[in-house]
């Protein structure tokens, strides 16, 4: 709980926040040390950590939108850190730590709450797989168990154990799994960075990149030219899109991923949980809604539309996990575009234009890694060095068929 | 749901089709390079506008070819891949030479 809310709570009058906004907007210099495209999440986290950490405050944040518009706003806020790969393990745990502490780092309420993520196991291979889960996580620092049904039952009492003639055999119990509020996150993070001066110029759409004797010098955009010493592209579903503008091509395909809500209910649901047999996701917030969520659409597409298909299978398997919500009403239904790997890891590092940082391919499962993206990324910028932490992820790795598989750890969990 | 007009069995719903990834050209896989290789298998274009795209109807295991709008999501024509393919593409990798070879070489 960050202190300043135990200070409103004994105040009499109502609490005013003094440089509560930010800054109103300015024009754009003509240079700027560091060019930050995308004012999502990912993108303010990077301009923070740079300010914080290295001092480097000339850096510009450009949003083609508002801050925070992208899928930082729409995802289902799932944070945990029970993959598959050491290299995984290591990264997300990490950012689960920073996440702990952001609201107190802030001084801004993120709502952190540490629920405990239970994920199914519905046949003896995904028992297997758990197992390995569990012993992988113990290793390289996540809080994850297996779990057997008489225990399932003990924390969540309304899940149906035979889930469309599944039945529930085990269950990995990740008890750092957690969820916070997303927009939060993004505030936090730009007031942080703008009250150190960074620049978040929100409106301000990148359509050209700079790029001299494969260095990158600077951007275009829709309010004039931009010189800068370096650009982090931080753009989720757009990164093909805009890395085309330097002349790189990425391992990435863009697929629309759709989630949604139901009416608010009396709480009764205290972990996530999820299926990845039945492609489902289930959780209440702290509103009462219960968040549904599962995969990509089936085919790639640069559309934020909802589909009555998902809706109709998704619903299917969330109602044979929990019957009774079969009653509920469905209050607001929305999709974002995520930017799909073929390993189900990001890539981050260097691209094969100097200066030019990439920080993409986060998929469906990006939220939780936005302080340790922002950390990492701002290391790499203020050092020219890859942090340890990221080398497994570069884009390289294709080239040398190193990939990082998550993809059984992520498919229908985030 | 949407519909898919497959040049076979006509229009069916979406549900019925898988999509098989943007047409590109393969590279000769026992010359090219493991980049050239890994551009084919892993990279591709994934820009907003028409692309050309595989699509399986997989209850007839048909494949077939669709021209799409990845903005609008718009079909502007599917057909039978033999307006591209006149001939039967051979895949035939280099046999590795195995080790026990080497050894008694
Ligand atoms: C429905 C859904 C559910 C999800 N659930 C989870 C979950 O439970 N847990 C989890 O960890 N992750 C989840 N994710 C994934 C997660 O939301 C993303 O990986 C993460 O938010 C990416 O953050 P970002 O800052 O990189 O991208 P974004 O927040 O998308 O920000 C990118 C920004 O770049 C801007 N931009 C694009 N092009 C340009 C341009 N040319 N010029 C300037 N700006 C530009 C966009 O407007 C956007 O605001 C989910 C995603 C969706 C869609």
């Amino acid at each position: 709980m960050p202190f300043s809310l135990l200070k409103y709570g004994l105040n009499k009058d109502y609490p005013f926040e003094q440089n509560a906004d930010l800054p109103a907007p300015s024009a754009l210099k003509s240079h700027y040390d560091v060019v930050i495209i995308g004012g999502g999440g990912h993108g303010v986290a990077t301009a923070y950590y740079l300010a914080k950490y290295h001092g480097i405050t000339n850096v510009a944040v450009l949003e083609k939108g508002y801050l925070g518009g992208g899928n930082t706003a729409r995802n289902t806020a799932v944070i945990r850190s029970n993959y598959l790969t050491s290299e995984g393990v290591k990264f997300y745990s990490e950012s689960v730590k920073l996440f702990q502490g952001l609201s107190n780092e802030f001084d801004f309420n993120i709502m952190y709450s540490r629920r405990g993520q239970l994920t199914l196991a519905h046949s003896d291979a995904a028992v297997r797989g758990f197992r390995q889960r569990t012993e992988v996580n113990k290793h390289f620092g996540g809080k994850t168990e297996l779990i057997d049904p008489q225990q399932i039952r003990e924390l969540v009492p309304t899940l149906n154990m035979n889930p469309a003639d599944q039945p529930v055999l085990a269950g990995l119990w990740h008890i750092d799994g957690a969820t916070a509020r997303h927009d939060a996150v993004a505030w936090g993070y730009a007031k942080g960075a703008t009250q150190r001066g960074v620049e978040l110029h929100q409106l301000t759409e990148v359509t050209g990149v700079t790029v001299e004797q494969g260095k990158v010098t600077g951007v275009e955009t829709n309010r004039g030219k931009v010189s800068c010493g370096c650009v982090v592209q931080a753009v989720a579903g757009m990164s093909s899109v805009v890395a085309a503008m330097a002349g790189i091509r990425m391992p990435i395909t863009t697929y629309p991923l759709q989630a949604m809500v139901t009416q608010p209910v009396k709480p009764f649901l205290d972990p996530l949980v999820s299926s990845p047999a039945l492609h489902c996701y289930v959780q209440q917030t702290g509103r009462g809604e219960l968040v549904f969520g599962g995969g990509s659409d089936p085919y790639p597409l640069y559309s934020t539309r909802s589909t009555m298909d998902l809706k109709e299978s998704l619903l299917a398997h969330a109602v044979e996990l929990f019957p009774f919500m079969a009653n509920m009403r469905l209050m607001r239904q929305w999709g974002g575009l995520t930017d799909m790997t073929s390993d189900y890891s990001p890539i981050m590092g260097l691209s094969p234009v100097d200066n030019y940082y990439l920080d993409a391919g986060w998929g469906t499962w990006g939220f939780k890694s936005t302080p340790i993206c922002g950390k990492t990324m701002a290391e790499l910028v203020a050092t020219g060095k890859v942090p340890e932490l990221i080398e497994p992820f570069a884009m390289s790795r294709f080239d040398t068929f190193r990939q990082v598989n998550e993809m059984g750890a992520t498919a229908a969990s985030h | 749901m949407k519909i898919i007009n497959c040049p076979l069995n006509g229009p069916r719903n979406s549900s019925e089709f898988v999509h098989g990834g943007e047409l590109r050209e393969m590279p000769d896989p026992n010359n090219c390079t493991d980049r050239e290789w890994a551009e084919y298998v892993f990279y591709s274009d994934n820009q907003i506008g028409v692309i050309t795209e595989w699509w399986l109807h997989a209850p007839s295991g048909y494949w077939f070819i669709a021209e799409r709008h990845t903005g609008s999501d718009e079909i502007l024509r599917t057909y039978d891949p033999s307006e591209i393919f006149t001939k039967r593409v051979e895949f035939s990798a280099k046999a590795e030479s195995s080790q026990s070879e080497e050894i008694t070489a």
